[in-house]
């Protein structure tokens, strides 16, 4: 990587981690606001396990985005264990999904896709890894 | 002790290096220190923001740069 990201805001995406279809559905959301350049998805369990790269990168980026399936709001919790107020919550369940009844459709992701992306506003540019489903990308905060 | 400074090359990046090198001839301390530019080998320590600072393996900040006092701190920590 020979060229600075110095223009880049940070900006964090974390999702909850799927076992049910609102998990589900987080995660697939999370994924597609990464491609299409809202951010760049990180990893909540590693957060969770208090790795330091994981835990001080969300301390440090401008912006941190929690997408949770449920009210539980574990990924909202994991990061406030770690002191991290998250800038933005989202919970699927307040918009629109049932936990246990939405079936995880493209049609049903697109449309909260949508929404979130109208709440968050405008694309940050992300340096996404091209090795397929590592779509997670340093952003210098320059 | 290794001390690695993760980052593009930034103007931030080039602060860091400085602080740290400050830190380092301020306390008489003996340490290798690295710059890693190589967004994949920053992404394996699972930093997502830059500059961050590493000190034997343990990240200690991340997309900030920290006061020399900070950096002093965990240097004389490992001493």
């Amino acid at each position: 990587m020979d060229k600075c990201c110095c223009s880049t805001k940070s900006r964090l995406i974390y999702s909850c981690s799927r076992a049910a279809n609102t998990g589900e559905m987080a995660d697939q959301i999370s994924r597609k606001l990464a491609k299409e350049g809202y951010g760049n998805m990180t990893c909540l369990a590693s957060v969770g396990a208090h790795i330091s790269g994981f835990v001080e990168s969300a301390k440090g980026a401008e912006e941190n985005i929690a997408i949770d399936g449920c009210p539980t709001t574990c990924a909202t919790k994991i990061l406030e264990h770690t002191g991290v107020t998250p800038t933005k919550s989202y919970v699927l369940t307040e918009m629109g999904v049932e936990k246990g009844k939405t079936p995880s459709t493209e049609e049903i992701v697109s449309k909260i896709n949508d929404k979130i992306k109208k709440d968050l506003s405008f694309k940050v540019e992300q340096k996404n890894d091209a090795e397929g489903d590592k779509n997670s990308g340093c952003s210098c905060t320059c | 002790m290794k001390i690695e400074i993760l980052g593009t090359g930034c103007p931030k990046c080039k602060k860091l290096n400085e602080l740290v090198g400050e830190a380092i001839n301020e306390l008489g301390a003996s340490a290798e220190i690295i710059k890693v530019t190589d967004i994949n080998k920053i992404i394996d320590y699972g930093v997502m923001v830059t500059p961050a600072l590493v000190i034997d393996g343990n990240v200690k900040v991340a997309g900030k740069i920290p006061s020399k006092q900070e950096i002093t701190d965990w240097i004389k920590e490992k001493k």
